[in-house]
């Protein structure tokens, strides 16, 4: 199962720079909300923006983690 | 395009996305949605007044698999407007809060005429255009 802890360290892994924050939003391991500040956002769209951090866990959204909740910037 | 052909439900929400000016993808329907993050992109469409077709991916599981496939958005709600994916609950939501949404929907919302939605929609699309 995921954890909050896992999922932020995948996407800093990932997303090189990126600040992130994760909360478990209902505390029952599945839903998921996470801020992402990274510089690699800039010039991107929104849907950018969050692709490259869904990109990070493929199937898994909608999977195992049911729902990631995103906001994201640049700085 | 061969996709599409040999595809009809992927050939259908296809057509949908092309057809429908604003179109949201979304668990349940707009007067009962099934599901938190459906439920609060509608209340922002809503909230602007904003005339808008709505699927509900529930009935079959298909639909969600091939239109993650075509926009290749993993979840549920997705926003179209005028052919382009806007985004799923957080973004409408954050453009909601700052205007953009409006601004989005506010350009050509007034004249663009509703497309036509036979009885025999496949995806059994409910239209919301006032």
């Amino acid at each position: 199962m995921p954890d909050a802890a896992s999922i932020k360290s995948r996407i800093e892994a990932a997303i090189p720079g990126a600040r992130v924050d994760v909360e478990d939003w209902t505390g029952g391991g599945d839903h998921f909300r996470a801020t992402v500040v990274a510089p690699a956002f800039a010039g991107l769209s929104r849907i950018q923006q969050h692709r490259l951090v869904y990109d990070v866990f493929g199937d898994e959204i909608g999977g195992p983690i049911h729902a990631l909740s995103l906001t994201t910037r640049s700085e | 395009m061969s996709d599409q052909q040999t595809n009809p439900m992927r050939a259908a929400i296809a057509e949908a996305i092309e057809q429908n000016e604003v179109i949201l993808f979304m668990k349940g329907n707009p007067d009962a949605p099934a599901c938190g993050f459906s439920m609060r992109t509608v209340e922002a469409l809503k909230a602007l007044d904003a005339s808008f077709a709505a699927v509900d991916v529930l009935p079959d599981p298909r639909i969600r698999q091939e239109l993650s496939a075509i926009s290749q958005w993993p979840t549920i709600p997705q926003l179209f407007v005028r052919g382009e994916l806007v985004g799923g609950c957080d973004i409408v939501t954050e453009m909601f809060e700052t205007g953009e949404l409006a601004e989005l929907l506010g350009v050509e919302d007034a004249e663009a005429p509703p497309a036509a939605v036979g009885e025999s929609a496949p995806l059994q699309i409910e239209n919301r255009l006032s």
